[in-house]
């Protein structure tokens, strides 16, 4: 197993040279650059040069990406030019945002989605069935935003039940240690932060959560049904074990390898940042981050981000792979 | 045993959670304000630094209205310059020497004296910076107005507007200028020009701009101890949750803020500001949509409406398309055009047709210069005199943004493109994203036939819109004109405030006889706050004095 990780860990390093020259490539090919968008309407062509020419920009640009990958060996990420502050410190200001979202919509869709795509298999046919199935193919099909103004509509602006942006009520003036407001509020025991935090996560965690729900059910449902014809269900329920037994133990077990394999994608997928929720609900987010520097031609924070995110990638889906031997006895990871 | 691993994860999780409680000491005041003293303002961008000198942006320039001040300042509400933290300035007989006097017993946030001596540590900051400090992305107003430094180390650089400073005494301080400018005195109402505290500029290392010419980085002092004397102190930003909170200043020299704090919460999207409006998550926001203004108003929201203090034209490029470059077929597609029915239609209540290329708040605008009605019939005669009935024009136009004043790029372009195929001139739609796609293409290069695009002023004086477009050859309008620049520099280096006044009147005539491009309209621009809130001026600068904002009882 150490090994295994071990060997993981060093395939990671030919993936993030490949992955920072195609990226490099790509944000250079984008049209324009920083100095327009600095300077908007104000821009002469002598003042976008001089820009340039103050960035390096003007340079050849294998000696821009040589300059690149040396501070990147040295774990420097350089400055956002939008910003002039460091993409790690940009980086570890919103990234815990994105996690504590990520970790709402998972937990929202885990734990309706297997019991819901459980039940719907065990009533096939039923009303329960149609019912989940139907309801999931919505979920797929709702573009995000238009959900996320709908429960805003409702939830905040109708009910008042809900905060319809940010990730906390700038006017608790809570105590900032990691960024991660529930963990922090928790260290320095500021309840009402803690259940600010949580509460400020409730409807973007929902809307977030619509579509990895859905395909949860769905995976867990076609899952079940497939598992529940096998010959081993058949021979345990023969053998006099109880239904619980069964259920418990052969049926959602064995089901639940492909439904962790799509979970470990997801996830994936959610901590690069919801670029769409993070918008609508104005939560600090590194998604939302990354669309404002693709307008803004903000390079370093591009190149850095994204060379994070998919280090993030990488290291989700070992552990993801590591599970299924808790799940599944008979695989081992070589 | 396996059945019990929920069990065993969910006490881990409370155990965890037991761990991490207390495990930190929270930093907070006991504050004992109420809910009736705190403002949320909803902004669309976080500010991006909060020493002003190196600001260009409106968000950070909206913080720095609050917690600094300038030697002068616009009035209230409008562009006129008055008194900031000098209560009086006359020009010497040559127009370079402005002698300032300044208000006394005022003190900066940290306790020290604002003096005669403090304005000038500020000058000579930035006159003297080197290094990174002179890159044109850190210091942007200073370079715009005052043109380059004590020592320039781009070529590109200009010799700089600004020569010394001198305080005479405590309360008088001279600054000399190279030559007569229009932009004294009107250009030092710009945020970018704020008194900083000389202790804590030197405390914080505020010059020392870092890093290198790749990776510029803001000193201390930028990001986190701005120290002015605002009516509000800089308190803190909190990046994780995109506010910045500024509290009341109790020392402050004038009226005292009514506000205890006021917050600045960003929230980029529009609807989502106009949302958290109606949900009390923020009592106020800026950068209302055009189409929300009616809407709010009718809900019963403050919806104030800031005198237009911007121009949008049609730019003719006469170098993209040579036909251009005759009088006659500028002249017929100002003709072609149906301004007033565009402005009824598609801009926001308040707005108007435009005459000049600047709105009749800036002094110098004329009511007496060639206008060019809509007449489609004297478009086609023009344009058949000229030989261009068959003109074949490419019209670029901006996707995706909104601007102060072109709400909606893509419905403004099929009108006039509308218009001007009525008249019989062949369009070509080139829309483009709007920055840097747009903005490159339409400014350099030729490949460029007609354009919006516009500009919102800086500070009120006429200069800052017609010099900035007309002044000098620009490859936006192709054209070479010697004597429209001779009269801008004659304009320029008039100090005398109303005769130059005049000559502004007479450039306003030359340039709508010259015809460059169709001023179009301005546009009144909105700011809303809650059912609640009182006191806010709305200002065409944008410099809406937050201290002054107080919720009704």
């Amino acid at each position: 197993m150490f090994r295994f990780i071990v060997r993981r860990l060093l395939q990671l390093i030919p993936t993030l040279f490949g992955l920072s020259l195609l990226l490099f490539i790509w944000v250079r090919r984008l049209p324009g650059g920083p100095e327009d968008a600095i300077l908007g309407e104000r821009g002469t062509p002598e003042m976008r040069a001089a820009i340039r020419r103050s960035m390096g920009l003007d340079e050849p640009i294998l000696v821009q990406y040589g300059r690149f990958v040396q501070r990147l060996l040295r774990l420097d990420l350089g400055t956002s030019s939008s910003t002039k502050r460091p993409v790690v410190e940009e980086f570890l200001e919103r990234f815990p945002g994105t996690v504590e979202l990520t970790i709402t919509a998972l937990v929202i869709a885990i734990g309706i989605g297997i019991p819901l795509g459980y039940l719907a298999a065990r009533r096939r046919g039923r009303l329960l069935d149609h019912l989940s199935v139907g309801g999931s193919l919505v979920g797929i099909c709702v573009p995000i935003f238009f959900l996320a103004y709908v429960l805003k509509a409702i939830f905040s602006e109708n009910l008042g039940w809900f905060p319809s942006s940010g990730r906390q009520d700038p006017t608790i003036d809570a105590t900032r240690i990691t960024n991660f407001f529930v963990l922090d509020g928790l260290m320095t025991r500021e309840w009402d932060a803690v259940a600010d935090a949580l509460w400020h996560l409730v409807l973007p965690g929902i809307a977030l959560a619509s579509i990895p729900l859905a395909i949860i059910v769905r995976i867990t449902r076609a899952s079940v049904l497939e598992v529940l014809n096998e010959d081993f269900v058949r021979t345990a329920e023969a053998k006099g074990l109880t239904e619980r037994t069964v259920r418990g133990r052969h049926v959602l077990r064995n089901s639940l390898l492909p439904v962790v394999t799509s979970i470990g994608l997801l996830t994936g997928g959610l901590l690069s940042g919801a670029v769409l929720t993070e918008t609508v609900f104005a939560f600090t987010g590194i998604g939302a981050f990354i669309y404002e520097a693709i307008g803004q031609r903000d390079y370093p924070v591009l190149l850095g981000f994204i060379m994070i995110i998919s280090v993030v990638y990488v290291l989700v889906n070992l552990l993801v792979d590591l599970s299924y031997s808790l799940i599944d006895p008979r695989v081992r990871v070589r | 045993m396996r059945a019990s691993r929920p069990k065993a994860a969910v006490a881990a999780v409370a155990v965890a959670a037991l761990a991490v409680a207390g495990c930190a000491e929270s930093d907070r005041e006991d504050s004992g304000g109420s809910n009736n003293d705190t403002l949320v303002f909803g902004v669309a961008s976080d500010p991006k630094v909060l020493d002003p000198s190196f600001a260009s942006d409106g968000e950070s320039l909206r913080v720095a209205r609050q917690v600094f001040e300038t030697l002068v300042r616009p009035e209230e509400g409008g562009t006129k310059v008055s008194p900031g933290l000098a209560e009086s300035w006359t020009p010497d007989e040559a127009g370079t020497t402005w002698t300032f006097k300044l208000r006394s017993g005022v003190k900066f946030h940290d306790g020290t004296d604002f003096n005669a001596e403090a304005v000038c540590v500020n000058f000579n900051r930035w006159y003297n910076a080197t290094g990174l400090m002179q890159s044109p992305d850190v210091t942007a107003y200073w370079q715009d107005v005052m043109g380059g430094f004590a020592q320039n180390e781009d070529e590109g650089l200009s010799e700089s507007l600004f020569k010394s400073c001198s305080a005479k005494d405590a309360t008088t301080v001279d600054l000399t200028f190279t030559r007569v400018s229009s932009k004294v005195p009107a250009a030092l109402m710009l945020p970018s020009f704020s008194i900083h505290s000389p202790t804590a500029l030197e405390q914080y290392d505020a010059s020392n701009v870092g890093g290198t010419a790749t990776d510029v980085q803001y000193p201390e002092y930028a990001t986190a101890h701005p120290t002015g004397t605002g009516p509000f102190k800089f308190k803190s930003w909190d990046i994780a949750n995109k506010s910045l909170t500024i509290e009341r200043n109790d020392d402050y020299w004038g009226e005292k803020a009514k506000l205890k704090t006021l917050i600045f919460k960003t929230i980029s999207d529009e609807n989502a500001r106009k949302q958290a409006l109606s949900s009390g998550d923020v009592d106020g926001y800026d950068l209302v949509g055009p189409a929300d203004v009616e809407p709010l108003k009718s809900e019963g929201f403050n919806v104030l409406t800031r005198p237009a203090f911007n121009i949008l034209y049609l730019g003719m490029n006469q170098q993209g398309n040579p036909k251009l470059a005759d009088i006659k077929v500028r002249q017929a597609i100002a003709h072609a055009i149906n301004r007033q029915a565009l402005v009824d239609s598609k801009l926001p209540p308040g707005a108007k047709v435009a005459t000049n290329f600047f709105p009749d708040t800036v002094e110098g605008w004329n009511g007496d210069v060639t206008t060019y009605d809509y007449d489609v019939d004297k478009a086609k005669q023009l344009l058949a005199e000229a030989g261009a009935a068959d003109l074949k024009l490419r019209f670029h136009y901006p996707t995706e943004v909104t601007r102060p004043y072109m709400p909606n790029p893509k419905d403004l372009f099929e009108l006039v493109s509308a218009d001007l195929q009525a008249a019989g001139i062949t369009v070509e739609p080139i829309p483009l994203k709007w920055s840097p796609d747009y903005l490159n293409a339409t400014t350099s290069g030729s490949e460029h036939d007609l354009h919006f695009l516009g500009w919102t002023g800086d500070y009120g004086d006429a200069y800052n819109f017609i010099g900035t477009f007309f002044d000098r050859q620009k490859d936006e309008w192709g054209f070479d004109n010697p004597a429209l620049f001779k009269q801008f520099q004659d304009a320029d280096s008039t100090a005398d405030m109303a005769e130059r006044v005049e000559k502004y009147k007479g450039l306003n005539k030359t340039i709508m006889d010259f015809l460059p491009g169709v001023p179009i309209s301005h546009s009144p621009p909105a700011i809303v706050f809650g059912k609640d809130v009182t006191g806010i001026k709305a200002s065409p600068l944008t410099d809406e004095r937050f201290s002054n904002a107080e919720f009704k009882s």
